[in-house]
Parts: C-alpha cells; sequence; structure tokens
C-alpha cells in the first residue's frame, strides 16, 4: 500500500495556501534559529577544538572539584524540594479537594497560588534573610539568635520548596478532581477506612501525577537560577556556577560544556516526564467526576488538617508581605521607626529606577503579543492543521521548557557573540535590546503553547472545518474563528509572557548590557550586595506592576473575553449532549 | 437555484489509513467508484468504520485519497482545498462559530465570497425563511434547540448555492422525534432547491425516508447500490439484508426449477421460491424472509415451533423455531387474531414472492 498519493495531494494542498506556508517557514526559521542552534553551539562548542573532536573541555570542567560538588548541590538540592513540594502540594490539594473547610481559607490558597506567579523569583530569598538571617526580624529580634546562617542547602530548599509546591499543588488539584468519587464510595461500601481508602485507592491513582509533579519541580529546582544565587551563599548549585564560570572565570567554553551537562540532565527528566508519566497520568485519571464529592466533615481531620494549611499558608503570605514592609523600614534589622519612603526615593533619584522600570516595561511589553501570537499560532497549527514539519514545531517549542535559563542565555552569548557560526551574520542583535526581547519570546513560548494547546483541544475540529468548507482559507480561519474563540487563552498568555518576561533574570543577567537597566538585574544586584531595603523597594514596585497587570487582564476577560457570551444562559439538553459528544471524540 | 446542478464521480477511490494499535496501515475506503447524478439525494450507509465518512471527507477535501480521482461535475477536484470546493457540508456537532448570531453565522460565507451587503442581507432572510427561523437571525446559537441548531448549519450551507450538499450524520445528535421531523425537513428543503446532496448516517430508516439511491458500504467497499426499495427487497447479501430491516436466513438445496420458480428443500419442506439465474440443482441457497412477511398458521407452511411470544402494542413479536433455524416475525395488528403461545406447534407461511434468494 502506498500512500504516495494522499502525500502529494495533502503538499499541493498546502502549497496552495501561501500564508500558512509563509508561516510555517517563519517559525521553523525561527525556532531552528533561536532555540535549538544556541543549543547545538553548545554542543559543538564544548567538544570541538582548535583540531578537531575533542572531549578535553569536559574531561576539564568535569576534573574541577567545584564543578563536581556543584552537580552533587543541584541533584540533592532538586531532588529533597522535589518530594518537599509534591507532598505539601498534595496535602493542599488533597484538603482543597476533599476537606470541607471554611471559606476564607480556599481564598488563602488561591492567594498563595496566586503570590509565585506575580513576583520576581528571588522575593522569598529576599525575606528568608531578612526574616531569619545574622539580622532577621525573628532571628535575632524575637528570639536573640545572633549567629544563624540561612545560607546554603536548608535555605536553598526551604526557598525553593516554598517558591514552586504551588506548581504541584495547582497540578494536583486538577488530577483530585478527575477522580471519580464512586471509586472510593466503593471502597469505602466494602468496608475500608478512609485511611486505607486514601492508600489503596486515591493514591496509586494519583502516582503517576506526583511523579510527574516531583519531576517538574527537580527541573524548575535545577533550572532555578536566582534563589541559589541570593541564598546560596558559597554553596554553588550548577546555574550559579556556569554563571560565575562566565562572569567571573571569563572561561566561555568551559561555560558551555557545564551548560551541556546541566542541559542533558534537565532534558532526560523532561523527556521522562513528559512521554512517560504525563501519558500515564492521563491513562488512570481519563473519566471525569460523575457528580459531587461528599466532603469530609469528621471534625477529627478538618482542624487539623485545616489548621496545618491556613499556618503554612500564613507564613508563605508574610514572606512575600515582608518585601514590601523591609522597604519601608529606615534600617533592616536596625531602626524600624518610623516607616519612611526614602527607599523608594532613592530607587528613582539614585539608582536608575525610572530607566530600569521603563526597560523593563517596554521590553516586556514588546515580547508579550510576539510571544502570545507566537504560541496561538503553533497550537493552532500543532493541533488543527496536519503537514509534515508538525513534529519539528511542537517538539522544539516543547523543548524549550526542559532548557534552563542560564543554558540559553550561555548558547546565545556562544552562538550570537561572533554571529551565526563566528560568521558575523546577525551579529548585531548581540548586545542589543532585541536580544532580550527575543529571549523573553523564547522563555515564555512554551507556557503560552501548551495553553493554547489545551484551550484549542476543547474545541470540536469540526468548527473551523466548517469555516475552511464554508470557503475561508488558513489565514482567515484563525484570523475570524480560532483566535476568537480562544481569546481568553490568548490574553492570559499576553499576561503571562508580560509577567514572566519582566520577573526573568537567568538568561538576561548573562546577555544584558551596561547600557541596558533591568528591574530584576538590578534587584539581584542590591540583593547580593546586601542593600536589601533597596531590593526590596525595588521587588515592591514590580510586584505592583505585575499584579496590576494580572488584575487588569482579569477585568478585561470579564467585559471583552469569550467565556461570558458562549456560556449559555439556559443550559439545554442538546448542548450537554454536545460537549459531551466533543469530550468523547477528544479522547 | 439558477445554477446549473452537478454530479459527483468517484473513479477508484481508495484511502490508507494507519491503525493506530498496531502501526499497520489498512484500507478504511477500497477501489471505490460511485457515480452520483446530478439532483439526487443519494445516503451513503453502514455500520461504524465502513469508510462512509471517509468518502465524504474525501470529496470535501479534508482528506486526501491514495488511489482514483474525485469528479465534481466534470472537474477532477483531487487537488483542491476544501474551501475552493464548490461543496458545503452540515457536521454532525453542527459546527456552529459560536461567537456569530444566526445571521452571521449564515452569512459567514457570503461574506467571504464578497458579495454586496444588500444581498447578502436579502439571500440570508431568504434561506432563513425556508428552513423556518424567520426572527430568529439576533439569537445566539447557544439559544437555540439542537434542531434549531442544525437548521442554521443547513440554511448556512445552502446559502451559498453549493453545487453539492454534504451531510455527516447531521441528526445523531438530536432526540429521537425531532429526528423524525428534520429528516422530512431535509428532503422537503433539498426537493424544494433541487441541490445534489449526499448524506452520511448509520440509521437505515433515515436512509430509507431520504433518499432516491442508497449505498451501502461495508469495510471500505460498497455493498450494494440502488434505490431503498431495491435494497430491500432485493438485497444481494446477508450483510445487506441485515443490516436494512429485519432478516431471517433460510437455507435450502434446490429440488428442482418450476419455470420462473424453484423448488427448494427448507428443513426437509419443499417450498416454492422465486428463483434468481444460474441456479444447479442440489447446490444449497439462502431464502431472506422478512418478519412481515410470514404469519403463523395452525398448517399449511414450514412447521415450527414458538419460543417466543411478546405483544408489543402495534404488533406481537414471535420467536419461532423451524428446524435448526431461529426465524422472528412481527405480525401487525393482532387484536383479535389468534395468538400462539411459547411451546405451541404450529406452521410457518408466507407469500413466495415476499421473498428473495441470495
Amino acid at each position: 500500500m502506498a500512500k504516495s498519493q494522499s502525500a502529494a495531494l495533502d503538499r499541493k494542498k498546502l502549497m496552495a495556501d501561501p500564508i500558512m506556508v509563509g508561516t510555517i517557514v517563519v517559525l521553523i526559521t525561527f525556532l531552528t534559529l533561536f532555540i535549538l542552534y544556541p543549543l547545538a553551539i553548545l554542543l559543538v562548542d564544548s567538544c570541538y577544538g582548535g583540531n578537531g573532536f575533542t572531549l578535553a573541555t569536559f574531561q576539564k570542567v568535569l576534573a574541577m572539584p567545584t564543578f563536581r560538588t556543584a552537580i552533587g548541590n543541584t541533584l540533592k538540592v532538586g531532588f529533597l524540594v522535589g518530594i518537599l513540594s509534591t507532598v505539601v502540594g498534595l496535602l493542599f490539594a488533597y484538603v482543597e479537594v476533599y476537606v470541607k473547610m471554611w471559606k476564607i481559607v480556599g481564598g488563602l490558597f488561591k492567594v498563595v497560588s496566586m503570590l509565585p506567579v506575580v513576583s520576581p523569583p528571588f522575593v522569598l530569598s529576599l525575606s528568608m534573610i531578612m526574616l531569619f538571617g545574622k539580622a532577621g526580624i525573628i532571628t535575632r529580634q524575637w528570639l536573640g539568635i545572633y549567629d544563624n546562617s540561612v545560607y546554603g542547602f536548608w535555605g536553598i530548599v526551604i526557598v525553593q520548596t516554598l517558591t514552586f509546591f504551588p506548581v504541584c499543588y495547582m497540578m494536583l488539584k486538577g488530577l483530585l478532581k478527575n477522580i471519580d468519587p464512586s471509586l472510593e464510595e466503593a471502597a469505602r461500601d466494602m468496608g475500608a477506612s478512609r485511611w486505607t481508602v486514601f492508600a489503596t485507592v486515591t493514591f496509586p491513582l494519583l502516582l503517576p501525577g506526583l511523579g510527574n509533579a516531583f519531576l517538574v519541580t527537580f527541573i524548575e529546582s535545577i533550572a532555578d537560577f536566582a534563589n541559589p544565587m541570593i541564598i546560596g551563599g558559597s554553596y554553588d548549585t550548577l546555574a550559579t556556577t556556569i554563571y560565575l564560570q562566565i562572569t567571573g572565570a571569563y572561561d566561555k567554553q568551559g561555560a558551555a560544556a557545564m551548560a551541556v551537562v546541566l542541559l542533558c540532565i534537565t532534558l532526560g527528566m523532561f523527556i521522562v516526564q513528559k512521554y512517560y508519566l504525563e501519558a500515564k497520568t492521563a491513562a488512570t485519571l481519563t473519566g471525569k467526576a460523575s457528580r459531587g464529592r461528599m466532603l469530609i466533615a469528621d471534625r477529627s481531620v478538618t482542624i487539623p488538617l485545616t489548621l496545618l494549611c491556613s499556618l503554612a499558608t500564613i507564613f508563605v503570605i508574610m514572606m512575600y508581605l515582608c518585601v514590601p514592609i523591609g522597604a519601608l523600614f529606615p534600617t533592616w534589622g536596625y531602626k524600624f521607626r518610623p516607616l519612611t519612603f526614602k527607599w523608594f526615593g532613592q530607587v528613582f533619584s539614585r539608582y536608575h529606577g525610572l530607566q530600569a522600570f521603563r526597560d523593563s516595561f517596554v521590553l516586556s511589553l514588546i515580547a508579550s503579543p510576539i510571544t502570545a501570537l507566537l504560541s496561538m499560532i503553533i497550537s493552532y497549527l500543532v493541533v488543527k492543521r496536519k503537514f509534515k514539519s508538525k513534529g519539528f514545531i511542537e517538539a522544539v517549542s516543547m523543548l524549550a521548557m526542559a532548557v534552563p535559563g542560564t543554558v540559553l542565555g550561555v548558547g546565545y552569548i556562544r552562538g550570537f557573540s561572533g554571529g551565526v557560526f563566528h560568521t558575523g551574520f546577525l551579529q548585531g542583535i548581540y548586545g542589543s535590546a532585541a536580544i532580550l526581547i527575543i529571549v523573553f519570546v523564547v522563555r515564555s513560548l512554551p507556557t503560552g503553547t501548551r495553553s493554547g494547546i489545551s484551550a484549542l483541544r476543547q474545541i470540536d475540529k469540526s468548527i473551523e472545518e466548517s469555516a475552511y468548507d464554508m470557503g475561508a482559507d488558513s489565514f482567515k480561519v484563525f484570523m475570524t474563528v480560532t483566535l476568537p474563540l480562544i481569546k481568553d487563552s490568548f490574553l492570559s498568555g499576553l499576561v503571562t509572557a508580560f509577567v514572566r518576561s519582566i520577573t526573568a533574570i537567568s538568561a538576561i543577567i548573562l546577555l544584558v548590557t551596561p547600557s541596558v537597566y533591568l528591574i530584576t538585574v538590578q534587584i539581584n544586584e542590591f540583593a547580593e550586595k546586601g542593600a536589601y531595603s533597596i531590593a526590596c523597594a525595588f521587588a515592591t514596585i514590580l510586584i505592583l506592576i505585575t499584579y496590576g497587570s494580572v488584575l487588569l487582564m482579569n477585568l478585561f476577560i470579564k467585559y471583552f473575553g469569550t467565556s461570558r457570551k458562549l456560556k449559555p444562559e439556559k443550559v439545554k439538553k442538546a448542548k450537554i449532549k454536545r460537549i459531551n459528544i466533543q469530550v468523547v471524540k477528544e479522547g | 437555484m439558477s445554477k446549473e446542478k452537478k454530479g459527483v464521480r468517484l473513479d477508484h477511490i481508495s484511502k490508507i489509513y494507519q491503525d493506530p494499535k498496531t502501526g499497520k496501515d489498512f484500507y478504511a475506503v477500497k477501489n471505490t467508484s460511485l457515480t452520483i447524478e446530478p439532483g439526487s439525494f443519494v445516503t451513503l450507509l453502514g455500520p461504524s468504520g465502513c469508510g462512509k465518512t471517509t468518502t465524504l471527507r474525501m470529496i470535501a477535501g479534508f482528506e486526501s485519497p491514495d488511489e482514483g480521482e474525485i469528479y465534481l461535475g466534470d472537474q477532477a477536484i483531487n487537488a483542491l482545498t476544501p474551501n475552493k470546493r464548490d461543496t458545503a457540508m452540515v457536521f454532525q456537532s453542527y459546527a456552529l462559530l459560536p461567537h456569530y448570531n444566526v445571521f452571521d453565522n449564515v452569512a459567514y460565507g457570503l461574506k467571504l465570497r464578497k458579495v454586496p451587503k444588500e444581498e447578502i442581507k436579502e439571500r440570508v432572510m431568504k434561506i432563513l425563511d425556508l428552513v423556518e427561523l424567520s426572527g430568529m437571525e439576533g439569537r445566539m446559537t447557544n439559544q437555540l434547540s439542537g434542531g434549531q441548531q442544525q437548521r442554521v448549519a443547513l440554511a448556512r450551507a445552502l446559502v451559498i448555492e453549493p453545487s453539492v450538499l454534504l451531510f455527516d450524520e447531521p441528526l445523531s445528535n438530536l432526540d429521537a422525534k425531532l429526528r423524525v421531523s428534520m429528516r422530512t425537513e431535509i428532503r422537503r428543503i433539498q426537493q424544494e432547491v433541487g441541490i445534489t446532496a449526499i448524506y452520511v448516517t448509520h440509521d437505515q430508516s433515515e436512509a430509507m425516508a431520504l433518499s432516491d439511491n442508497i449505498i451501502i458500504m461495508n469495510q471500505g467497499v460498497v455493498a450494494q447500490m440502488g434505490s431503498p426499495q431495491d435494497i430491500y427487497y432485493h438485497p444481494n447479501s446477508e450483510f445487506v439484508a441485515d443490516f436494512i430491516g429485519e432478516a431471517n436466513f433460510l437455507r435450502g438445496t434446490l429440488d428442482r426449477m418450476d419455470g420462473d420458480h424453484a423448488i427448494l428443500k427448507v428443513e426437509g419442506h419443499a417450498t416454492r421460491v422465486p428463483a434468481k439465474e444460474g441456479m444447479t440443482a442440489g447446490a444449497e441457497y439462502t431464502v431472506v424472509l422478512r418478519p412481515e412477511s410470514a404469519v403463523l398458521k395452525d398448517e399449511g407452511g414450514l412447521p415450527c415451533q414458538v419460543t417466543l411470544s411478546c405483544f408489543m402494542g402495534s404488533y406481537q413479536n414471535y420467536h419461532v423455531q423451524v428446524g435448526g433455524a431461529l426465524v422472528k416475525l412481527t405480525d401487525y395488528n393482532p387484536k383479535n387474531k389468534r395468538i400462539y403461545q411459547v411451546g405451541e406447534q404450529c406452521s410457518l407461511v408466507f407469500d413466495p414472492e415476499s421473498v428473495h434468494i441470495l
């Protein structure tokens, strides 16, 4: 059997659509040039010496004791953070889905899951130092401990766990909600205690999901640059070692080899997570809950669990609150009164605050629509169209998710400082604002694409087919049908990209030139110097900007989004039936 | 409609798919040739997975055939994208654009064709009148019932005046009563407009009620094509006989010919049935007996025993054992008739002209 004719016809049909072909070509060029090429150049650079192929660079960096410790450190931290985040996330998710709790606790949960999204990555490190460090309010002022060190292993672990557990919580909440309550009721009915039900039904069903959550946080922890930088002290992880190798030792080739090692670790885990665990999670938890769950109202269960979670939540919120409050104290750790705005004043008068906010704001504002549009186009192509290079586009845009920012930064240095393949081509973008925008786009693309893909999968394929059948070409279909239907996803992608860009640091810090001021880079600088009040003032304004833009988005979606208009005012039988059929079709 | 009607011709069409589980290629449609006359209503009927929807989607352009060529009128359309083909499809899930109201949904295709605004308005209103949705043009699609949504889908397809109208199981999401009234509606509109229509369904009564011609498909090939009567009374295989309506199969060996009738020995009893061409004495044949074309009597036919007797309102449902064969019967209007009880011995009597030899 030969499928050659249909393949030839499909190709012909595709070619009859120049806008579509053009888009695909542009996309492939973009992904190749700014994701694949920088990674490839790292590999080439680190094993291609003056006279051909060599593993000398790898041998050299692997022989460095600092690097070997860094690998061990990174894996140790990542492993522990992965486990702790999963456990805490599971606890929160379980309480939310299974336990009857006061409304206010649910509100607290929402705040906690929101905070890491809108705040720059190292805020918790800052507050950790300010609360528990040598001059920390709690350790020094309240407990009178003068030599408490938060720097190092435990500091990183605690801060990263607090930063990443909301991710696990959100993931596991979704999974728990999908477990059909009648499964557990059946087990209860046959005589199992609540604990036995959890151990023999809920937990096994959830296991692949837990593995998934664990690996996702493991990867996040390994890739994290900002927290180890600030709170790690002399405890170096791979991301910080690579950074120091470039900024301290000026050894770009060594850094490239180290980056390859880091990339291999995250990529390996990403592949396991994406292609093994995600599939398994979907396989065990396919069904939608058939009806509402009887919440556990037993006081001996609800009170301790709710209390535990509430305390943890309040602790996390307090950590975040510490940043704006810290910016108001005259001198942190010594003088708490009167509250003052002098640090905020200094941000603008002495430390190029206005320029930093303007640069960060403008660059992120340029990057976010590009990201949102690109990710929607990619999701449309991946979900709704079939063509040859589709697999490539999907794989590369997902691959970007597994690439730590530091690795990407080193890749850009190696790949563009001398132009593409050291030919001088595109050399102009290196050190310019353009490369920062491109990094912003590449860093946010996977999240946007993922949300776009899941939004598009909800839409019955025949809706677009019908428009196509009516005579619209691909471009028309995308503009008049696809985009309006996923407007919400597009808008939230826009804001997510903006927030991620304005709070980004890991790749940016390697590429930013003195002519551009970025807020995150400033915060990092002042935090490293120990100028916490200034860092806090910067961070507070940044949080206000990001939180404001999220609020703005929600308002916008509420009034202009699709969901309100499309929600049926009266749910009719036929409509329900239709939704069911679409769900079945998905499978 | 002023436009010239066009037929559709499939010339040795095949479509190959890959089995997602085994990774093996198989024919979803195999070497199928069809001619659909201009202005006729043709149904593709078959069980799920028989290739009917694939065939329809190839005509619409969503799938590309692996072998053969598709013609719309005289034009070969294999390489045309769906938006360049003069066909319009009515989808199973209606596929209305949820962010548009009824008017904009129907006007969508006309706007793409750059029809002047005034004319769009006129044509949309006219077509909404035809599908009896006048006054609904301002509604959002989710404010409509399933039947109304399907009318919008139909109006949207009709308004662009395509050469061929394609239906992909358009009624399967509606409840039973609505399905019946909608199919009469579809037939009325098709007759009024005089458009060529190709209709995919797995519901045989829908196919009967709608079509000029039915094409029965099974495992990627056409099993039989003909008018509804033709297919019901003269099925060419057990599959077709069983798929259209209910069928009982009686096996018998040819004893002798009697003019244009054959005498078959069925369970040891000589039975006279209309012959078909090229029958040979001694060979075994299968006779199709429809449940409504035989009755139970005390004597005068094939001896049998009742194994089920069940009152269904408009008919009495019987299962009787004729030798080794189980025969299902529906005896209509059972009031004032002699009702046979389970276990009774009786006789299966049928008019020779109402059976058919495969």
